[in-house]
């Protein structure tokens, strides 16, 4: 039975007995998990790689749904509804729930184009609003002033870190609930990935976030809970800095430790 | 209507059409490969292999001609066109490299050629030799399908080279051995494979062509096997038997469009075989 | 010896690849040189006179210029919009069990030689053209449309493999923000694709631009600029398909070799601008 803490503060998602599938595989990837995700907290997912932890995230916002023969089970509890239900729509759930990837996905388009994506998604057209919310997109992100004066350039011309907070910039800008980072500083250098970690501390002020990373640091640095995954199975979530002191779980220990992964 | 039920409606409009597009140009082309096959195999029989042409109306008529004559004009013009190709090609990988400008000049103007008008190469080919000979000739319709197939050959070939690793040349200097050894022995043989399918991709692309043949090797209603005379081909034939007015010329036109057609697709498909099977080791 | 050997082979590779440059430098002379005495003759009015006559001795070549040029553009207009709808389909749409066999049977469809689509030109597309419009059914329509038919594989295999190269995390992170299928393949795909489409669609009008057996058939050769779209017509390679053999006079030979010879630098300058312009030179700034 894992180690799950029980959260007394309010619940951005709560997860029941869910299981997930891939296309062609003869039993679930993910196995019967079951955890809260705290509002306006940081919650981290470690284990080692192969462990489910980036399934289980791209669950949030049906990213599996793209590819076809993947089935659900379980529930996702999410504003009262379950996400996993059939009549889900997708494009409300994707700008509620925000995802950022293992590397920089600068659109091959403008600067400003890109951070107005998702807001143009939206429909709004009038272009001082665009401007305002791009501009607050921009500095939530801490790029505004590396990009105010070349907001017509091409996105690609920015580094590898600044298109990560562009598409930072980019996913809060539809003002989501919750966040998702797939690894978001694997492609980064060291001081990218601090830039980035500040922003994600700084950001739980107004979303939820859920961070999947292959760096224990990582997670002890920036989250308020962490999770550890192994095999398909969610073994323990606990605060991080119990988790990582004294963590109930055997394999746990035996992780942060260094003994395997 | 909200914004996002807009997109919604915008998408599947988009996804009907876009699916319907592909049924419309897979229908044309179903259509084209029906009418190949239906007409190509009914009007195939023995007759075809063992009989010259005829005047129409003739029980005994064939493609005998036009099949040797084929097979004369395109094997002659793979002898020559594989080693120039093959030769070409690895001076750009192995001498020339991505680097030196002749090199890259000598690349993009084969890319060029390989799609440059071929009814063009023919009237060059008619200026250069049919005029001065003073007659059609088998050599004309080979030099024209050389320039045509040339190209192909030597571009597949330096991409092959360029993807034999640097490790393996170094392996071979390394022992020793002179740069054209190390080339022939060990470079070109790590990208065999690669080069054959070049090979195939220029002997079929060549074998369709009939705009250059024109008025190079022009037609020969007969057997004939001296290529200092007109010669009969496969796509000339089919080009007249179709034009003409008989019905029986017509079917043999049919004939020889399924027999080529499937020639042309038999060496696109080994091709790719070669390609799978060298991917999977 | 090794050193003599070495140096023979390299001399001899180096001078089978300059072979490539002399016989296009070759080309280029030798129909210009063929072309001379109808450019002394005629000068650059063969270009815009509508007048091909050659038993009086009057070479225009404007009817087979606009002939080209209109079967061309009829059969971009077709064929562009049809390829890449295919494409949207075999990249984006399709369920994973088609994708394989029917891009292969498009990309074999490609090798089919050009004579047999003329001969299902004439044999089954004109009788449906005559039968709608009237009049012969040979003409500048079906041949255009012909014309699209072929280059359709063509494109729409390069124009899928294109597409094909989008990265699957930018599609997902379009997705990501609430796009539906046409949003990501409009805002991402496409652009991100654009220069390998465009370069697609340069080189399909190249072929067709040049094409001669799938349009000798349909098209008509009558040097008359035509003033209904189904009326027959002619286009650069289909006059020197059929007048070649023929021609008698040495006006009525070199105006032929003009004719090559336009046609030879409109296609190399096509060609050319789409290889420079949106074909492997300017690598991607995406990694």
């Amino acid at each position: 039975m894992p180690t799950i803490i029980d959260i007394t503060e309010d619940k951005a998602i709560e997860v029941k007995n869910f299981e997930f599938t891939y296309a062609g595989s003869d039993e679930p990837n993910l196995k019967n998990i079951s955890m809260p995700i705290a509002k306006n907290r940081v919650t981290a997912l470690i284990g080692p790689s192969g462990c489910g932890k980036t399934t289980l995230l791209r669950s949030f916002n049906r990213m599996h749904d793209l590819y076809p023969g993947n089935s659900y089970a379980g529930e996702i509890l999410f504003e009262g509804r379950n996400i996993l239900q059939e009549k889900e729509d997708m494009i409300k759930l994707r700008t509620q729930i925000g995802m950022i990837f293992q590397k920089p996905t600068a659109f091959p388009m403008s600067i400003f184009d890109n951070v107005a994506y998702g807001l143009r998604l939206k429909g709004i057209k009038n272009k001082s609003e665009l401007a305002d919310r791009v501009e607050k997109a921009l500095k939530d992100a801490a790029i505004w002033k590396e990009t105010s004066a070349r907001l017509k350039h091409d996105a690609n011309g920015l580094s590898g870190g600044q298109q990560q907070r562009l598409c930072i910039a980019r996913a809060i800008a539809v003002e989501p609930e919750v966040l998702l980072f797939d690894e978001p500083t694997s492609a980064l250098d060291p001081i990218s990935t601090q830039g980035i970690e500040r922003l994600i501390i700084e950001l739980k002020e107004k979303v939820s976030i859920l961070i999947v990373t292959h760096n224990m640091q990582q997670a002890a640095r920036v989250s308020d809970y962490t999770g550890f995954m192994y095999l398909g199975d969610l073994i323990e979530l606990g605060r991080t800095e119990d988790l990582f002191v004294t963590p109930c779980e055997k394999l746990t220990e035996e992780y942060i430790t260094g003994k395997f992964g | 209507m909200t914004h996002t039920e807009k997109r919604i409606l915008t998408n599947k409009i988009v996804m009907v059409l876009s699916t319907l597009s592909a049924a419309i140009g897979i229908a044309f082309l179903l259509w084209i490969l029906s009418v190949l096959v239906i007409n190509g195999i009914e009007a195939i029989n023995w007759n075809i292999f063992i009989y010259e042409g005829a005047p129409p109306g003739y029980e005994q008529s064939g493609l005998k001609h036009a099949l040797i004559g084929q097979l004369l004009l395109v094997g002659i013009a793979t002898l020559i066109g594989v080693p120039l190709g093959i030769f070409g090609g690895t001076y750009l990988s192995e001498y020339g490299g991505l680097k030196s400008r002749l090199a890259n000049v000598i690349r993009d103007v084969s890319d060029i050629m390989m799609s440059a008008p071929s009814i063009v190469i023919g009237s060059f080919v008619y200026a250069i030799f049919v005029a001065p000979m003073g007659n059609f000739s088998g050599w004309a319709g080979i030099i024209a399908l050389t320039i045509i197939m040339v190209p192909v050959i030597l571009r597949t070939t330096d991409d092959m080279l360029q993807l034999v690793p640097s490790t393996l040349r170094e392996a071979a200097f390394a022992l020793g051995a002179p740069k054209y050894k190390v080339i022939l022995q060990v470079v070109i043989r790590g990208a065999k494979t690669g080069i054959l399918t070049g090979v195939l991709l220029g002997v079929a692309r060549v074998s369709g062509e009939t705009a250059p043949l024109l008025f190079t090797s022009f037609n020969d209603n007969f057997l004939n096997t001296d290529l200092s005379q007109p010669i009969a081909s496969l796509t000339v034939t089919m080009f007249n038997y179709a034009t003409s007015p008989y019905e029986d010329w017509q079917k043999l036109g049919w004939a020889a469009a399924f027999i080529l057609s499937m020639f042309i697709l038999g060496l696109n498909i080994l091709g790719r075989l070669i390609l799978i099977k060298r991917k999977r080791k | 010896m090794n050193r003599f050997l070495d140096r023979f082979f390299h001399l001899s590779t180096l001078s089978i690849a300059l072979l490539t440059l002399l016989v296009t430098g070759a080309i280029f002379g030798v129909l210009l040189d063929e072309a001379k005495p109808a450019m002394d003759a005629l000068g650059l009015s063969f270009l815009i006179d509508t007048k091909w006559a050659p038993n009086l001795e009057k070479f225009g070549a404007l009817p087979a210029i606009v002939g080209s040029i209109l079967s061309t553009a009829l059969a971009m207009f077709i064929a562009v919009p049809l390829a890449i709808g295919v494409s949207i389909f075999l990249s984006e749409i399709s369920p994973q069990i088609f994708k394989t066999p029917v891009g292969v049977s498009i990309e074999l469809l490609a090798a089919i030689p050009s004579v047999v689509y003329g001969m299902w030109g004439l044999f089954y597309f004109v009788p449906i053209i005559r039968d709608l419009f009237g009049g012969l059914g040979i003409g500048l329509l079906t041949a255009g449309i012909v014309l699209a038919i072929m280059i359709l594989p063509f494109m729409a295999a390069v124009t899928r493999d294109a597409m094909n190269t989008t990265p699957d995390i930018l599609k997902e992170s379009a997705y990501a923000l609430g796009g539906t299928k046409w949003d990501v393949v409009k805002d991402v795909v496409i652009p991100y694709a654009k220069a390998g489409i465009i370069g697609a669609a340069i080189l399909a009008l190249g072929r067709a631009i040049g094409e001669t057996m799938a349009v000798t058939f349909v098209m008509g050769n009558v040097h008359k600029i035509p003033s209904l779209i189904t009326d027959p017509a002619t286009s650069i390679p289909v006059a020197l398909a059929n007048e070649f053999t023929e021609a008698d006079g040495a006006l009525y030979f070199s105006s032929l070799f003009y004719l090559a010879l336009v046609l030879f630098v409109i296609s190399f300058v096509i060609i050319a601008f789409a290889k420079y312009a949106f074909l492997n030179r300017g690598k991607r700034a995406v990694s």
